[in-house]
């Protein structure tokens, strides 16, 4: 499937890169301690580790959206101090507007660029029918499976085009067969659109899946402990594959490890 | 919405209807006293009020009761959204709740005497007492969005004007619609009140005088009057609601 056709990619979203993060919020919470990283353009990148050790205050830092209390993250060589253009952010419970149509949905981004209504239409007709939610253009998220709610949300992060697709847990509310679609799609989409995805996820198959580069967070607070490389996804046929169950034990080992 | 349904609605407010004026058909022969005439008396009485000057008293008092509103609303709806923000939220809110317990409706001398007898005091007494309704219920519904809707819409690259436009007020709207909806009844009753001296216009005055005259059928009227005008608001009100929150009543 290849939605992005001609996705703009300005030079400074070539690599996301974070330096000496550390959050700790008001109440005290020490989320993220002295945490590096970098992520290369094009890369397919998991975020992984236990429960609470701060994957999604990592990424809400990666997109813009909550400020570190120290370090800064760079995309390219631009320090992100608000929501960039070019990054967009898919949450676990899809963050659908429940009193806007599907339609509405998904062309808020663009209507909030100031794009006008034709072109509108024409970006977000042609996403909703590549996603197979042509049936449902004026109905309410409410009225949507779960899986459907999420290629609204997909459809919505997609119709801006992003260099950068940074997702928390986007699958983790899904049955598993509708949770398979989805990933395929997602796999789908890194193959033939050349964006940096960046997924958070606290299932390790789904981790190992779909990204190259498995990130393992410790324990609260959280920093880097391991950097499992797994050049084997990319393949539908992966899951079924020896390679695949070896790489999600060496996973499960550094969650254990970094966890102790 | 399914059809059945909405006419099962109408079907048991007209059931309801019928009923209550079965009960005061019946109570009316019991008592068998110029203080509570029949329901068809008084409805012809209606008739021939409305014929000559009811009308324009419904007419002042349903003006009276929707610009209060009106007003309390485009004061409480924008200052309860702001209260989204925390630091809005933190002076105003302490403001708030030290005065909303207080009985609103003696302040009526104050605006008297600030306002004369107008309309004008009547308008304002009614919204201030309503104003401080819908305020609270919209700065409750604000303070408790959920933040990932704010999330979403910042990561599409929102200013804090699209935030309210796109999220905050369409979020809160079935609950203000709700809140202006409930006020109706309070309005009414303070329509009443306010209606009741220093003026001769108005249904509230119009129960006063034929009370004094001891003319019921007419007072039976004016009551007939003035709850018909609270039924109405509170059924368009809730229309409006079905209307722009249609996402509410999805099943």
């Amino acid at each position: 499937m290849r939605i992005l056709s001609g996705a703009a990619n300005p030079a400074d979203l070539s690599m996301i890169e974070a330096r000496n993060l550390s959050m700790v919020y008001p109440d005290g919470t020490e989320a993220l301690r002295d945490l590096n990283l970098v992520i290369q353009r094009g890369a397919s990148c998991s975020i992984i580790g236990p429960s609470g050790c701060g994957k999604t205050t990592l990424l809400f830092i990666l997109a813009g959206l909550l400020k570190p209390t120290k370090g800064q993250v760079l995309l390219g060589a631009r320090e992100i101090v608000s929501p960039a253009r070019g990054v967009a952010l898919i949450l676990q419970d899809y963050g659908l507007f429940p009193w806007k149509t599907v339609y509405e949905n998904v062309a808020l981004g663009l209507k909030l660029q100031g794009m006008r209504k034709r072109e509108r239409r024409a970006i977000v007709m042609s996403l909703l029918k590549e996603l197979g939610l042509k049936e449902f253009v004026n109905h309410y998220p409410k009225q949507l499976s779960g899986g459907m709610q999420q290629r609204v949300g997909f459809a919505r992060a997609l119709a801006l085009k992003p260099a950068i697709l940074l997702m928390d847990e986007p699958l983790s509310s899904l049955d598993a067969l509708t949770r398979e679609t989805l990933q395929n799609f997602l796999l789908s989409l890194w193959k033939n659109n050349g964006m940096t995805m960046v997924l958070v996820t606290h299932s390790i198959e789904e981790a190992v899946f779909l990204g190259r580069e498995i990130i393992v967070l410790s324990h609260r607070p959280g920093h880097v402990v391991k950097i499992v490389e797994n050049f084997n996804a990319g393949d539908e046929n992966y899951r079924s594959k020896e390679a695949f169950f070896a790489k999600c034990r060496e996973v499960r080992r550094s969650i254990e490890h970094g966890a102790t | 919405m399914p059809r059945g349904k909405e006419e099962h609605r109408t079907w048991s407010y007209i059931i309801a209807g019928l009923l209550l004026l079965i009960v005061w058909h019946l109570a009316s022969l019991i008592l068998d006293s110029p203080a509570l005439p029949a329901p068809l008396t008084v409805f012809y009485a209606l008739i021939d009020r409305m014929r000559t000057d009811l009308y324009l008293h419904l007419l002042i008092s349903a003006l009276r009761v929707i610009y209060g509103i009106a007003l309390a609303g485009s004061l409480a709806v924008p200052l309860g959204l702001l209260s989204y923000n925390n630091r809005f939220d933190r002076i105003i809110a302490p403001i708030v709740y030290l005065l909303y317990p207080i009985p609103h409706i003696v302040l009526l001398p104050l605006i008297i005497l600030l306002f004369g007898i107008s309309d004008l005091s009547k308008i304002i007494l009614i919204a201030i007492i309503v104003f401080f309704q819908i305020l609270v219920t919209t700065r409750d519904e604000a303070r408790n969005l959920s933040s990932n809707y704010i999330f979403s819409i910042l990561s599409l690259g929102a200013t804090p004007i699209d935030i309210y436009r796109h999220v905050i007020l369409p979020a809160c709207l079935p609950a203000i619609l709700t809140a202006m909806r409930i006020s109706v009844g309070t309005a009414i009753a303070v329509l009443f009140f306010v209606e009741s001296f220093a003026t001769q216009r108005g249904l509230g005055y119009l129960i006063m005088y034929s009370w004094s005259m001891m003319d019921y059928p007419a007072l039976y009227a004016s009551i007939v009057a003035m709850a018909l005008l609270g039924f109405s608001l509170y059924l368009i009100l809730e229309c409006v609601e079905r209307k722009l929150c249609a996402w509410v009543y999805l099943q």
